[in-house]
């Protein structure tokens, strides 16, 4: 064996340290899919408990709107925000990696800036936008200024100029349309990034509290976070009906992380090494 | 392209080409637009307007007050607002402080050649960042119940303290129990961007080390850390941003500003002026001396990571 892989007695003990912390950071995680099955006992040391069952499920299912409702809700305005945002952002950054045009440096240089800017000194103002619009209270509210992801430009930009210029102008010579080389073209060959920013954009929706909270009254239409922020204002000691809510609404993002682990690690940190 | 200017075409055709170069010389304003317009109505115009808005007073959006510098002045004798500046920066210092150094020996720990199941340990420490701030405060509203809890019951376990201890009840237990979740909750994020970081570093560097005699202190010192600056300078710039716009774990955990405001932040007082009490010019106030505190300090942790090349 060579020295660089052998297990010594010291990075034995290491190894167990490591695996100690490990074991702290899934605790709480492992704990919460527990509890989620326990009824009375949720607070007994075992962490499975022998009576085990679905009773918890059972009564978000019974709750007025089930439970379901804001899953679906959070599922919408997730996917309806991700998709709106990818389509803009991949179609800005292509325009802003492979062409060369007036006004480039000055819009760079503004969205710069207010990738800088803290999103919450916009509520206020946009809070009363959208109450003049009249669209309060409803998913467009939440989606359409939720459509801007200055980020996801940047990181569009930055992928798409590694892809090599030839490969347009043979498509250009061959009388491809410009929409058609992004189509065809850009967008098969950024498919790490897109899966990378769907995941980031996901994300983000998804656990997104702040906003939804400000402009949405109408329980058929709380997303997932301020439903349960709300439940756990209301069913003070149902612990462990709180718990199986929380367990499924964490459970569509990890899932969703396994499907795009890969391009995640590559897209987060790509703008970070290399800029 | 050539083909069109060297063979004289028929009209039609010449009309088509026309059309055909349009399309190519506009192509990337056309690409943009979208992306400007929506970017325009719902950023740069809203950003305006709280500028505007910030001289106002308002109550409910009919009455709308020009009232020129009377918020700032105000927010200067606001105490809630220094109470809620004073939790934010403590938050904000112990929680890069704490996060930095784990993040970082974390990676280090993981990326280790001889270490097995790395992938495992990976997801280990990423898994709390894939749950969601307000999820985790709802979880650990219920983790850290006094006497029932299973932090309770663990200190108890292994200290033979602690089981009554309330976290969340207590004005000088608030803040420590708000780092400490965020500590759990952010670490394995930010070691990803170490991880990277570490493997970007020139392995050439620590063999010339090595043949130098450095031991492994000395190739951390020398080696590693500058290799990883670039990063460890945007982590730090990063979570510093993240920590000073604290809102959603106080406000899901505590309900609120909690015992004694421990938990009221900025962006707390922000949302409890602006959408509990209804008066928006006050809260654009209040997010403009966030914009302001924000901006500074990551320009001088910048200033920070460039001057000491």
């Amino acid at each position: 064996m060579n020295r660089e892989t052998r297990l010594t007695i010291p990075r034995i003990f290491v190894m167990i340290v490591i695996a100690v912390f490990a074991i702290m950071m899934l605790v709480p995680l492992f704990w919460l899919f527990c509890a989620a099955f326990k009824d009375k006992d949720i607070f007994s040391v075992a962490f499975w408990s022998p009576n085990a069952s679905f009773v918890n499920f059972r009564k978000l299912l019974r709750l007025h709107p089930p439970f379901y409702r804001y899953l679906i809700n959070s599922f919408f305005l997730a996917s309806a925000t991700t998709m709106v945002q990818l389509f803009f952002s991949a179609l800005g950054g292509f325009a802003l990696a492979k062409y060369k045009f007036k006004g480039q440096t000055i819009i760079m240089i503004v969205m710069l800036t207010t990738m800088m800017i803290p999103g919450q000194v916009l509520l206020a103002p946009l809070f009363e936008m959208i109450s003049k619009l009249g669209l309060t209270d409803t998913y467009l509210g939440i989606i359409v200024p939720g459509s801007v992801s200055v980020f996801g430009i940047f990181l569009f930009r930055q992928s798409i100029t590694q892809i090599p210029d030839e490969l347009m102008q043979v498509a250009r010579i061959d009388g491809c349309s410009e929409f058609r080389i992004f189509w065809e073209i850009i967008l098969p060959l950024s498919r790490p990034m897109i899966g990378a920013f769907c995941l980031i954009s996901y994300m983000g929706s998804w656990n997104s509290f702040i906003w939804p909270q400000i402009i949405l009254h109408n329980e058929q239409r709380f997303p997932l976070t301020v439903a349960l922020v709300q439940m756990k204002g209301v069913y003070v000691n149902e612990y462990g009906m709180m718990m199986a809510g929380t367990l499924i609404s964490i459970i569509p993002v990890v899932i969703l992380f396994f499907m795009l682990q890969k391009e995640f690690v590559s897209g987060l940190t790509s703008g970070a090494v290399k800029g | 392209m050539i083909y069109r200017d060297q063979f004289p075409l028929s009209m039609t055709k010449n009309f088509k080409n026309r059309i055909w170069n349009l399309q190519e010389k506009y192509t990337p304003y056309i690409f943009l637009l979208p992306f400007i317009l929506v970017f325009c109505t719902f950023m740069a115009y809203p950003l305006a307007k709280s500028i505007y808005m910030s001289f106002t007073c308002t109550n409910g959006p009919k009455s709308i007050v020009w009232i020129g510098l009377d918020n700032f002045i105000f927010l200067f004798k606001d105490k809630n607002f220094w109470t809620a500046v004073r939790n934010t920066f403590v938050f904000a210092a112990f929680s890069v402080f704490l996060q930095l150094p784990c993040s970082l020996g974390l990676a280090i720990l993981v990326n280790k050649k001889w270490l097995k199941g790395k992938n495992i340990f990976r997801f280990s420490f990423f898994a709390p960042y894939l749950c969601g701030t307000v999820f985790v405060a709802v979880l650990f509203s219920v983790l850290l119940v006094p006497r029932f809890g299973l932090v309770n019951r663990a200190l108890h376990f292994i200290t033979g303290y602690g089981l009554d201890l309330k976290w969340l009840g207590e004005a000088s237990m608030v803040m420590p129990t708000l780092v400490l979740i965020t500590l759990w909750l952010f670490t394995g994020f930010n070691m990803i961007y170490f991880i990277a970081a570490l493997q970007s570093v020139d392995k050439g560097l620590y063999e010339a080390a090595e043949i130098d005699g450095a031991n492994s202190f000395q190739k951390f010192l020398h080696v590693t850390l500058p290799g990883i600056k670039p990063v460890a300078v945007f982590v730090v710039i990063m979570s510093t941003i993240g920590s000073l716009q604290l809102f959603e774990l106080p406000y899901v955990l505590l309900g609120g500003p909690g015992p004694n405001q421990a938990g009221l932040t900025i962006v707390m007082y922000l949302y409890q002026t602006g959408f509990e009490t209804g008066n928006l010019g006050y809260a654009s106030a209040i997010g403009w001396v966030l914009v302001v505190i924000i901006m500074s300090v990551s320009l001088f942790q910048l200033w920070l990571g460039r001057s000491k090349k």
